[in-house]
C-alpha cells in the first residue's frame, strides 16, 4: 500500500535560515503526526510545504504517488485540507456560508450549492457543536467559536489528509482530545461522498498538526517531527523523540518528563 | 438568505430597474408620455418625439445604466482584490490618471472623442504604473497594492490641482463637471456594452472562487483556488470596467463604493448574488441619479456625481443603522 503523503529529503529555507534539511517522512492512513518546535522554528512553513502552498528549496512531497508540483491546486485541495492559524473577515459572511466554502474543491465549476453540500456543511457544524450559530455573521463570533468554524470548514472539505496549524488554539481543554479523534475519523470523504463517515479512529484519514502544546502532542500523536533549529529535525515515534534531552535542546529550556497514572506528562523547569 | 428569497428579490430589482429606465426616458425638457413610448414601439410617432427618444433619451439612459453597472461591479471586484471594505473602483488611482488625460484635452480645447481618448490613455498609464510598481516588488499583498494605489492617486491629484489652477476660468467649469461625473455628453456603444456583459459573465463564473478569496489568499489557495491568476484577473477586470465608466461619464463617485455595501448590508454577501444584484442596482442607481440631475433644476443640468452622493449618503446611513440594529 502506498503512503498517503511522502516527504523526501526536504530542505526549507526562510531568508538565510535553514528551517529543516534532509527531512523525510511517510504518513500512513489513520496516523496522527505532531510538529513541535520553538516559535519561528518553521512548523507553519513545513505545514504549508506539505500542503503544496510553498515550494521546498530541495526535495519532493508526494501525494500518494504523484508529486505535489505536478498537481493542480484544485486536485490537491480534494485530498489535503489545511487549518490556518488566523482567519480574515474584512467582509464577513455567515457561519453557514463559511462552512460551505469547504465544499469548494468538490464543486467542479458548479455555481450553486446542492442539497448534498448543504447537508455536509450542516453535519460539519453540528459535529463541532456550532450548528445553532449557522445564521450568525462571522465577525460576531468569539475566538473559540471561530476556531470551531474553521474546523467545520475543514470537515466539510472532507480531505484525506488534515494539516492543522495550532488546532487547539482558543479551544476548551476538554474538547481537544475528542476533536483530534473526530478529525482522524474523517473517512475517505471525497470518495464516499454520500455515506456518512464512520466514527472509529482506524479509517482512512491522517492528521499532521503543528502545536506548541507538548502534552497534547504526546497524548494524541503517534509520530513526532521535532524541529530543533539550524535545520536539524528529529523524526520518529512520539515517546522516542520526546525525551528530556531532545526537548531541552529544541526549546532552549530544561523540560521534565514524568509518568503519572499511566500518562506521560511534560512541564518546563 | 433563504433559497427562495433571492429570486423574489431579483424580480423586484429588475422591476425597479425597468421603472427607473421608463421614468428616465419620459423625463426631460420635451414632454413625453407613456403613450409616446408605445407609439414608438409600433412605429407610429411624430418626428420630434422620435428624434428626442432616439438621439437623446435612449443613448443617455443606456450610458447611465452601463456606467453605473460597470462601476458597481468594479467596486465589488476591487473590494475582493484588496479585501478591504473601503475599496472603490478609483482606489488604485485609475480615475486620477483618466482625469489628467481628460483635463489635458479640455485645456487644449479639444472635445468629443479626444476627451474620452485622452482619459483612456491616462487611465491605462495609471493602471500600468500601479501594476509595474506592485509586481516589480514581487509582492501582491493587499496592503502593498493599496498603498501603491493611494500614492499614485495622490500624484495624480497634485497634477489635477495644478491643471485646475493654471487653466483659463472658462474651461474650469467643464473640468469640474468631468471630475464630478457628468452624463450630458455620454454615449456608449457595442464596445462598452460588450465589455460589461463579458466582465459580468466572467465575474459570475468566478463568483464561488471570489467567496473563498475574500477569506484570505492562503485559505483560497488551500481550497484549490489559483490565487495569483484570480487576483491578476480581478485587477485587470476591475480596471477595464472602471475605464469604460470614466471614459463615458468622468469620475462619478459613490456608486462603486456604496452600491456593493448597501447590498452586502441587506444580506447579499455571497458573490453569486452580489454580482448580479450590483449590476442591476448600480445601473438603476445611476439612471435615477441622472434623471434627477437633469430635471431638478431644469433647464440647468447638475453633474450626476453630486446627485449620487446626495441621495447615496442618506440611504446608506439608513441601511447601516437598520443592519446594526438587527
Amino acid at each position: 500500500m502506498t503512503s498517503l503523503l511522502t516527504a523526501d529529503n526536504l530542505l526549507l529555507r526562510a531568508g538565510h535560515r535553514t528551517l529543516c534539511s534532509g527531512l523525510s517522512l511517510k504518513v500512513e492512513q489513520g496516523q496522527c503526526w505532531g510538529l513541535l518546535g520553538k516559535n519561528g522554528a518553521g512548523k507553519t512553513s513545513l505545514l504549508h510545504t506539505l500542503a503544496g502552498l510553498r515550494k521546498p528549496a530541495e526535495g519532493t512531497v508526494l501525494l500518494g504517488e504523484t508529486p505535489l508540483a505536478a498537481l493542480r491546486p484544485a486536485q490537491i485541495a480534494e485530498k489535503i485540507g489545511l487549518l490556518l492559524q488566523e482567519s480574515v473577515d474584512a467582509l464577513p459572511s455567515t457561519v453557514l456560508e463559511t462552512a460551505l466554502l469547504g465544499r469548494h474543491p468538490h464543486t467542479k465549476g458548479r455555481l450553486f450549492d446542492d442539497a448534498e453540500d448543504l447537508a455536509i456543511a450542516y453535519e460539519a457544524l453540528s459535529k463541532l457543536g456550532i450548528e445553532s450559530l449557522a445564521p450568525r455573521t462571522v465577525d460576531s463570533l468569539s475566538g473559540g467559536e471561530r476556531q470551531r468554524l474553521a474546523l467545520a470548514m475543514l470537515l466539510a472539505q472532507r480531505p484525506r489528509l488534515l494539516l492543522l496549524d495550532e488546532p487547539s488554539n482558543h479551544l476548551d481543554l476538554g474538547f481537544q482530545t475528542p476533536l483530534i479523534n473526530l478529525l482522524l475519523s474523517q473517512a475517505n470523504g471525497s470518495q464516499r461522498k454520500t455515506a456518512p463517515p464512520s466514527d472509529n479512529v482506524s479509517s482512512g484519514a491522517a492528521v499532521i498538526m503543528a502545536t506548541h502544546d507538548i502534552n497534547l502532542a504526546a497524548r494524541v500523536c503517534d509520530n513526532i517531527v521535532l524541529m530543533i533549529g539550524d535545520g536539524e529535525t528529529l523524526v520518529g515515534n512520539a515517546l522516542d523523540v520526546l525525551t528530556e534531552d531532545n526537548l531541552g535542546k529544541a526549546y532552549d529550556c530544561p523540560i521534565a518528563r514524568v509518568k503519572h497514572e499511566g500518562r506521560t506528562l511534560f512541564y518546563p523547569l | 438568505m433563504s433559497q427562495l428569497q433571492p429570486f423574489r428579490l431579483l424580480l423586484f430589482a429588475l422591476l425597479a430597474a425597468f421603472t427607473s429606465v421608463l421614468v428616465s426616458l419620459l423625463s426631460g425638457s420635451v414632454e413625453l408620455s407613456f403613450d409616446d413610448l408605445i407609439a414608438y414601439a409600433v412605429g407610429d410617432i411624430p418626428a420630434l418625439q422620435r428624434q428626442v427618444l432616439e438621439e437623446i433619451r435612449f443613448p443617455r439612459t443606456l450610458a447611465a445604466f452601463v456606467t453605473g453597472a460597470a462601476l458597481a461591479l468594479a467596486g465589488v471586484l476591487m473590494q475582493v482584490l484588496l479585501r478591504n471594505p473601503l475599496a472603490d473602483p478609483y482606489i488604485l488611482g485609475l480615475s486620477g490618471g483618466a482625469a489628467v488625460g481628460a483635463l489635458a484635452s479640455i485645456m487644449l480645447g479639444l472635445g468629443g472623442w479626444w476627451l474620452s481618448g485622452t482619459a483612456f490613455v491616462g487611465a491605462l498609464v495609471s493602471v500600468g504604473v500601479v501594476f509595474g510598481i506592485a509586481s516589480r516588488s514581487g509582492r501582491w499583498s493587499t496592503t502593498h497594492l493599496l498603498l501603491t494605489g493611494v500614492v499614485v492617486s495622490a500624484g495624480w491629484g497634485a497634477l489635477i490641482n495644478l491643471m485646475l489652477s493654471t487653466s483659463a476660468s472658462a474651461s474650469v467649469q467643464g473640468m469640474l463637471f468631468w471630475l464630478m461625473g457628468d452624463l450630458s455628453q455620454s454615449r456608449v456603444g457595442l464596445l462598452q456594452v460588450g465589455i460589461l456583459i463579458t466582465g459580468a459573465a466572467l465575474a459570475l463564473r468566478a463568483a464561488r472562487s471570489l467567496n473563498v478569496l475574500v477569506r484570505g489568499d492562503l485559505v483560497a489557495a488551500s481550497l484549490g483556488v489559483h490565487v495569483n491568476g484570480l487576483r491578476l484577473s480581478l485587477f485587470f477586470g476591475a480596471s477595464l470596467l472602471t475605464v469604460i465608466a470614466v471614459t463615458t461619464a468622468g469620475s462619478v463617485g459613490f456608486v462603486g463604493l456604496v452600491v456593493p455595501h448597501m447590498l452586502r448590508l441587506t444580506g447579499a454577501r455571497d458573490h453569486r448574488l452580489l454580482i448580479p444584484f450590483s449590476l442591476i442596482a448600480g445601473g438603476t442607481f445611476l439612471v435615477v441619479a441622472d434623471t434627477l440631475a437633469r430635471t431638478l433644476l431644469a433647464p440647468q443640468q447638475l453633474p450626476v456625481g453630486v446627485i449620487t452622493a446626495l441621495i447615496g449618503v442618506p440611504s446608506f446611513i439608513v441601511i447601516l443603522r437598520n443592519a446594526a440594529s438587527k
